[in-house]
């Protein structure tokens, strides 16, 4: 099948770099799956995992999407591949966040602090799949 | 003439010296290469989002364009964001960036500008405050900080986000100091509000599909960038901290062991001189016998 490039990149590291067949993003609106070829578009993501060719797994929060001529890059704010994410370790930090919402001082911190709670949660919904 | 303790009490205690000196640059030097690795990987995420956003941005223009892309059209009230080091004793890396700032406050405030000043490290702070200390709206503290996040620069954003909403000034502009090699970091200033995007190559004008639409995706794209360019600044401020520092500690030692060779070099002299004086005083009073 024919392949075409793919980079993750989030802000603080280069994830994947090379060519791929098959990638399935999770979109804002519905998890998109681009092959080769594919046209230009470009698209927000909502937290999820990005699954290239049926093998590596990764989670992603925030960030964009873009498919041009040049091929498809992930531009993530936050990227993990799933098999470094330990399950104990983040329910830990989940408890300790929902600790953080309760006993927020002020709405910004409150704000703040669910906001984390809403990604670490995404990111257990991701390993449970 | 210093007597010989005298002398062996200064070449001990620029021994002393040497070996902190020699110390700081050899934790330096294993600073630098994590920093430099940090900041190294961070550019081709803020090139890949330039990428995209000149991209964008080619397709939207004129009046609509978001007020964070072209600005609000005035250009009274400036922000200037001045990223320092937290720490000194780094040769002139934090006095250029300042200078650097100094210049352009001077030359707005000649020009009639109100200036702001947002203060991103301790070092530069304590320079600026001196003469600017009322234009100075805020300090970022980032001495608690071990390793540098996304989390800070989006933190710092944020701010300077909710400042431009408020209409509380109307151009931002980055100072920080770019890390070309241990021996060379340029200060640097860059535009944030409006944004800078290079024209590029602006070839691909291929038919784009966007998802939401154009507008909304540019709204969540442009406060990003504005993160993403403070992230950058920050990484490169540290490795050209640590490079700088690097260097400093690097002259420092080598004048130590300079100034150590140059006052042994006096003692010995200085004992040789008197062994001589004692052996005529014993000489000349035996042969006065």
């Amino acid at each position: 099948m024919a392949t075409f490039p793919f980079e993750l990149v989030s802000p603080e590291r280069v994830l994947f770099s090379g060519e791929a067949t098959q990638v399935v993003v999770p979109a804002s609106e519905g998890e998109i799956t681009v092959l080769a070829n594919h046209a230009p578009f470009m698209s927000a993501l909502r937290s999820g995992v990005v699954t290239i060719d049926n093998a590596q797994r990764l989670f992603v929060r925030g960030g964009f999407a873009d498919v041009s001529a040049a091929g498809l890059t992930v531009l993530a704010e936050q990227a993990v591949p799933l098999d470094e994410i330990n399950a104990e370790a983040l329910s830990g930090q989940i408890r300790n966040a929902e600790e953080d919402v309760r006993d927020a001082k002020s709405d910004e911190a409150r704000a703040r602090a669910q906001a984390k709670l809403d990604g670490l949660n995404a990111m257990m919904a991701a390993i449970r799949n | 003439m210093p007597s010989l303790k005298d002398l062996r009490n200064r070449i001990a205690s620029v021994k002393a010296t040497q070996k902190i000196t020699k110390a700081m640059q050899m934790v330096a030097a294993a600073k630098l290469r994590r920093a430099q690795a940090a900041a190294e990987a961070a550019r081709p995420y803020a090139s890949k989002m330039e990428a995209v956003l000149a991209n964008l941005a080619a397709g939207i223009s004129g009046s609509d364009a978001p007020a964070l892309l072209a600005g609000n059209g005035k250009d009274q009230v400036h922000l200037l964001i001045v990223c320092t080091a937290e720490r000194g004793l780094c040769g002139a890396f934090n006095s250029s960036i300042v200078r650097l700032a100094r210049e352009r406050i001077n030359s707005l405030l000649a020009a009639g500008k109100t200036v702001k000043i947002l203060c991103v490290g301790k070092k530069g702070f304590e320079q600026l405050k001196r003469n600017y200390e009322r234009h100075i709206l805020e300090v970022v503290d980032l001495r608690s900080v071990k390793y540098l996040g996304y989390g800070e620069a989006e933190m710092i954003a944020t701010k300077v986000i909710g400042l431009f909403e408020q209409g509380e000034f109307d151009v931002a502009t980055l100072f920080y100091s770019r890390f070309r090699s241990v021996i060379s970091q340029i200060p640097t200033a860059q535009g944030l509000i409006p944004a800078e995007i290079g024209s590029g190559e602006g070839g691909t004008k291929a038919a784009y599909e966007y998802e939401p639409d154009e507008a909304e995706i540019l709204s969540t794209l442009l406060p990003r960038n504005i993160a993403v360019q403070i992230f950058r600044a920050l990484l490169e401020n540290a490795a050209s901290e640590q490079g700088a520092r690097m260097s400093a500690m690097d002259n420092a030692t080598r004048n130590a062991g300079e100034m150590i060779k140059k006052q042994t070099q006096k003692y010995n002299r200085s004992r040789q001189a008197m062994i001589t004086k004692e052996l005529i005083e014993i000489i000349s009073g035996a042969e006065a016998l």
